[in-house]
């Protein structure tokens, strides 16, 4: 099967390679950009663990092909992190333990960043609704939660802190 | 779980798209990919060439013509949530939407896709059954109207032609201050529904029913009216014991069973899922109940 | 001097890595050259494996082997994967090969190995491989499987039941025949897994030079691994190097050994290049362990005051295929009953019956929410009938604190016999009780059901055994540069052992937390480790770091004395610098006092001194540490739908010492989550040919965020006597009684219609069925 030219963006880098149309998102970004914080934990579109934003918008990856981002930006987890230290979401995310194995987590940031952008006081409940996309082994959810509630908070006071 | 090779093409023109589809040996169209890719990946489905709608600019949008809520077929879930029209004249949709999948699956997910798949429990087949919608469906031979009853088949059938795609979906648009109720039960939210039921009520004074309809998922192998129970309160009075009473010709339809759920509790739940949904309906049409 | 670090909530010291995307996990390693695999596995779940045609995959392009048992190196082709955990009770100790040979015996039971360019190729390949299969009858029930004239698991043995073990003490007979009342429960509790979010997965590079085979596998015990590799390579153990680096959640099925783990290493040898293998999910439900699968008929005899006189019964208990793992769980599960309760006499029937399903091995809980949720079960049956309230009736049957340490009268799975060694557990229900407002509970749900809801409460008790045996190590060094380099066996798969471990260390030598370089999971870096399983970490490793800081604190002391000229009582340590109390003060950092500790070439060292500033200790703890706890499950019960909703979640948890409370706070939140997946959600379905329905994360339903509420945990420490840290296990407390306790909130919830529940999962539609019999709709239609 004929291999296809794709140019993608992905945190702001333009990445223009040529694969084959069943090569998916997830594996594209991290395997032939080295991009390995978006993890594969299904293959099949539950578990949340390979979210990324596609023009903003979150999405799996898994179920995307590198093919269909031609032409799109796509953000991963590398692209939440400031270049020195933590973003507001991280820093909260490590006080209130909201990570254990870790594995999960790249997706729980990138689907989190996209609710508090769209809504700036979340409820709790909305906070849970919104990460039902995304499954946690570890955590029983709780310290994410607060970490998303805290990080909303934070953000709102523009403490940053 | 990887996918076997294919072919992949992104046309940007819808007869262009048809003509792919027509001429390309074991071709399938890629809308949202959230139904197609995942059997992609486990290799039950296993295509030569996919035809990727999402550059097709004419499949996209949604107005108001003719008293019809027309939907481009392309439409992202997402952008119907949101959508201020959609809001306004076919609420019970936006409502269904809260239901479907989560935000990520919502975000890449489209209306004809769902359509298409025809999965027995999906929510919008149903809500586009209770509205008798037209699709509107293209190939190369032009375009053609099917009524939404004669859409769905049987289990995740259409009656789409191996070359032929959903175009466009027409609701009928309800009078102002129809009233609307849908529910649904599932294991977890977004999962796919053990049952659920979707309501309109058109009622004129004195809370006399003037129309009603109630379709319901998740039960039967494909969407369902439930005609008994529409028939049962058409010019009735509508308070609860009607509600209950019509909601009890649920129980006629033929349920599936599976490892999720079984026939009989599928039945039991078809009838006080139509119950609540014509409650909500009755109450957001001004009568107290 | 108040502790610094222990007993701190520390912010973990793994979390800005991971949070930036810059963990390591296995698929994230690359390597030069680097090869994929993709096993092929055998559809049927009993078979025999007549011929395997591999010509059509080895023609596709990009495929570099495909290789079947035959092409595995001796002994690796023949030899049954060793069993690490022998038991004389055992019939017929059955292992798999690495790759089936002759028969197959669960679907998923790989045959052969695909080696290609890319996974995707492997995947191609894989599916181009034809075998000629001779489908046999298979058992898909242990119920089954006991029954005369069932089929046989394994071709070879005329009999299913593989061990067959009577537990009892006390006079049993005599207790039921005096009995005032005797209450009989039928139990059953089905298949799940740990489903961590991280597949397994295998990488293994052989280096020609140094003839190191280095193997990364996401397991939780890299040394118990790297021994079992040896012996089916029959290679020099020091030749290999098992790494275990971020593991993406382990709960159990990860500690044990799979045949991946040397098939792909074995291939990495063959082919002279890396091999890695990733699991896909579909593999996982296939071919990782699962746990439950077991059905229990127990009875329970009473005096008037619903005292209990004594217990009896019998466990069918489903292995699977193999045993990988012994008798290890259903061995846990039998002796677990008794829990914090006082039991004069007891006997249980354990029946172990193999089928041809994947083998059950522990997965967090192992083996005691089975048994918990047959007390539990059995004492709200008392206090149904005796119509008492249900935390009095456990009031009056718990072993007081005065009674420590308490003998159950059995031997436990550690070898030696089962002494709780500690715990207050009138005390944990109490605490849990008033937190979770049970005093109030009545009127709530008496105006609850004014409004129309069904409010329920439940209780769970249990006392669980941690901290197993045998060792942990824990290496702690001075480097010249002042830093601290600390190795250990223990391994982390989001436990937090990197900080928990640091904490320990820092908090006895004197040093700041980000001062300590810690190697974890690696068997090239201490000599024995074991692993993670059984919440054993704390314990081992905890009490090795402690005993290992305190004596390079003691050598920092006394060289720092020696080097400063003041009295060693006069030398304080903080910092990561010895420094003088008296005098003007002088001080000298840890790294000049490493150096100095290294001597002068030629010269001999001064009397008493040793040789650097470093030492290992390996902790070997006398018997297990026993944790207790009390959970107590408000719910709300949606009797139309069966739908069910948990109001909140209480939790009362003796671990011991805490190390680190925002840990253990995880721990246990985390574990609730588990629970509250087995009680509602996660069920492993197969047909009755034993083929698997629930393959997929759409079939099999974890706990999604909506699903968990924010647990309401409060601690109560009674401090295990028999360990220099005084602490306990903390990785399954949450998970062990939360089916008990839901399970009796949903059946308390729907008591005006009388119906009673003895299982997991408890799906809406039993809810409904189980109403439906009782006549609650023709009821509520009438009403």
């Amino acid at each position: 099967m004929a291999k296809q030219a794709t140019r993608i963006t992905v945190n702001g880098k333009s990445h223009a390679r040529v694969v084959e149309a069943r090569l998916t998102l997830a594996d594209f970004l991290r395997h032939d950009l080295n991009l390995t914080g978006t993890h594969l934990g299904c293959e099949h579109g539950v578990c949340g663990a390979c979210t990324v934003l596609v023009d903003g918008r979150s999405a799996r990856s898994c179920l995307m092909f590198a093919v269909q981002a031609n032409g799109c930006e796509v953000t991963t987890v590398e692209g939440l992190s400031p270049d020195a230290g933590l973003s507001v979401l991280q820093q909260a995310f490590v006080d209130n333990h909201g990570l254990q194995c870790g594995f999960c987590t790249p997706g729980m940031l990138i689907t989190l960043t996209e609710l508090l952008r769209d809504n700036a006081d979340p409820t709790e409940q909305e906070v849970r609704e919104a990460l039902t996309g995304n499954l946690c082994r570890c955590t029983g959810y709780a310290g994410i939660v607060k970490a998303a509630l805290d990080a909303a908070q934070r953000l709102r006071d523009g403490s940053g802190a | 779980m990887k996918p076997a090779p294919f072919d992949y093409h992104a046309p940007r023109q819808l007869k262009e798209a048809a003509e792919l589809l027509a001429t390309l040996p074991n071709a399938k169209i890629l809308a949202g990919g959230q139904s197609l890719v995942p059997m992609m990946n486990f290799r039950y489905v296993m295509v030569d060439h996919l035809v990727d709608l999402g550059h097709v600019d004419d499949l996209r949008g949604i107005a108001v013509i003719d008293g019809h809520l027309r939907i481009g077929a392309m439409m992202r879930q997402r952008d119907l949530e949101t959508s201020p029209e959609l809001a306004r004249h076919c609420p019970l949709v936006a409502e269904a939407l809260r239901h479907v999948g989560h935000r990520q699956t919502r975000n890449r997910g489209t209306i004809g896709g769902s359509l298409a798949h025809a999965d027995p429990a999906a929510e919008l087949p149903a809500v586009c059954l209770a509205f008798d919608a037209t699709l509107h469906l293209a190939s190369i031979r032009g375009l053609r109207a099917v009524p939404f009853r004669e859409f769905t088949l049987g289990f995740m059938a259409t009656a789409l032609a191996p070359d032929e795609m959903i175009a466009a979906i027409e609701l009928p648009i309800w009078r102002p201050g129809h009233g609307f109720g849908f529910h649904e039960f599932a294991r977890r939210q977004g999962d796919f529904a053990l049952g659920g039921a979707a309501a309109l009520l058109d009622l004129g004074a004195g809370g006399v029913v003037r129309r009603a309809a109630l379709a319901l998922f998740g039960t039967a192998e494909q969407p369902v009216r439930v005609d008994a129970a529409e028939a049962a309160l058409t010019g009735k009075t509508v308070d609860s014991r009607a509600i209950h009473a019509a909601a009890a010709a649920a129980w006629l339809i033929e349920p599936i069973s599976d490892i999720h759920a079984g026939a009989e509790y599928r039945r039991h739940l078809a009838q006080v899922l139509s119950a609540r949904a014509l409650v909500d309906a009755a109450r957001r049409a001004g009568v107290d109940i | 001097m108040g502790a610094k670090h222990f007993g701190a909530r520390v912010k973990r010291l793994e979390d800005p890595a991971l949070l930036a995307g810059r963990g390591r996990f296995v698929d994230d390693i690359k390597l030069p050259g680097l090869l994929h695999a993709c096993f092929l596995r055998s559809p049927h779940a009993h078979a025999m494996v007549r011929d395997i045609d591999i010509r059509p995959a080895m023609v596709v392009a990009g495929v570099h082997a495909v290789l079947t048992a035959a092409d595995l190196p001796d002994p690796m082709d023949r030899m049954p994967i060793p069993m690490l955990t022998p038991n004389p009770a055992i019939a017929t100790p059955r292992t798999q090969t690495v790759l089936a040979r002759d028969e197959v015996c669960y679907v998923g039971q790989p045959i052969a190995l695909v080696i290609a360019d890319s996974r995707y190729i492997a995947e191609d390949a894989a599916a181009a491989v034809t075998v000629d299969y001779d489908v046999l009858a298979a058992v898909g029930d242990c119920r089954a499987g006991i029954k005369d004239g069932a089929p046989r698991a394994h071709s070879d043995l005329a009999a299913n039941v593989i061990a067959h073990f009577p537990l009892a003490y006390g006079d049993v007979d005599a207790a039921f025949a005096g009995a005032a009342h005797v209450f009989e429960e039928v139990l059953w509790q089905h298949r799940g897994g740990g489903m961590a979010m991280e597949t397994r997965a295998v990488l293994a590079s052989h280096d020609p030079v140094s003839d190191v085979l280095t193997v990364w596998s996401g397991t939780q015990t890299p040394h118990l691994g790297r021994g079992t590799l040896a012996d089916l390579l029959n290679r020099n153990i020091e030749s290999i190097r098992m790494i275990a680096p971020d593991v993406g959640g382990g709960f159990g099925p990860k500690a044990i050994f799979y045949p991946e783990e040397a098939a792909i290493p074995a291939a990495a040898l063959k082919l002279g290049r890396p091999v890695k293998w990733i699991e896909d999910r579909r593999e996982h439900f296939l071919c990782a362990t699962q746990e439950r699968d077991q059905y229990w008929d127990m009875a329970i005899a009473v005096d008037a005051d619903s005292r209990i006189l004594g217990l009896r019964g019998r466990m069918l208990h489903d292995s699977g295929a193999f045993v990988p793992w012994g008798v290890i769980m259903p061995y846990i599960a039998a002796v677990t009953v008794p829990g914090p309760y006082v039991v004069p006499a007891y006997r249980l029937e354990t029946i172990v019956v193999l089928t041809n399903k994947v083998p059950t091995t522990p997965v967090r809980g192992a083996g005691r929410p089975q048994a918990v949720f047959a007390m539990e079960r059995l004492l709200d049956r008392v206090a149904r009938e005796l119509q008492l309230d249900r935390a009095e009736v456990r009031r009056r049957n718990f072993i007081q604190p005065e009674q420590m340490p308490y003998p159950v009268g059995l031997l436990f799975r550690d070898g030696k016999p089962l002494v709780y060694d500690s715990g207050d557990y009138p005390k944990g229900q109490q605490t849990a009780l008033t937190l979770a407002g049970y005093q109030a509970f009545r009127e709530r749900q008496r105006a609850a059901r004014e409004q129309g809801r069904l409010i329920g409460i439940g209780i769970g008790n249990y006392v669980e055994g941690t901290g197993l045996g045998p060792f942990e190590g824990v290496t702690v060094r001075v480097l010249p540069s002042g830093k601290i380099a600390v190795a250990t066996g223990a391994t982390n798969q989001g436990q937090g052992t990197r900080t928990t471990l640091s904490q320990i260390v820092a908090e006895q030598v004197g040093c700041r937390l980000e001062d300590i370089v810690m190697t974890i999971g690696d068997t090239a870096a201490i000599a024995q480790g074991v692993g993670a399983f059984a919440s054993r970490q704390a314990v081992n490793a905890g009490c090795s770091a402690q005993l290992a800081g305190e004596a390079v604190r003691k050598q920092i002391i006394a060289l720092a004395a020696r080097t400063l000229g003041v009295n060693e009582d006069d030398i304080d340590l903080e910092d990561g610098q010895a420094v003088a109390t008296t005098g003007n003060k002088p001080m000298v950092p840890f790294g000049e006092l490493a150096r100095l500790a290294q001597g002068i070439p030629g010269v001999s060292l001064p009397a008493g001194q040793a040789a650097g500033l470093e030492h290992t200790a390996y902790y070997t703890p006398a018997q297990a540490a026993y944790c207790s706890g009390t959970h107590v499950a408000e719910v709300e019960v949606d009797h139309m739908t069966g739908g069910v909703k948990i109001l909140s979640y209480t939790v009362a948890h003796d671990s011991g010492r805490v190390i680190n409370p925002l840990i253990v706070d995880g721990q246990v939140q985390g574990g609730v989550a588990h629970g509250i997946g087995n009680a509602l959600l996660e069920w492993m379905q197969y047909d009755d040919n034993a083929q698997p329905l629930t393959t997929t994360f759409a079939d099999y339903l974890l706990p999604m965020a909506t699903d968990v509420p924010t647990c309401a945990i409060a601690h109560v420490e009674t401090v295990n006597p028999l360990n220099p840290l005084g602490v306990k296990g903390a990785g399954e407390g949450g998970t062990i009684p939360a089916p008990a306790a839901i399970i009796a909130a949903i059946e308390d919830a729907l008591s005006p219609f009388n119906v009673h529940f003895a299982e997991t999962p408890l799906t809406p539609e039993r809810i409904v069925a189980a109403l439906r019999a009782a006549g609650a709709y023709e009821r509520l239609q009438s009403a």
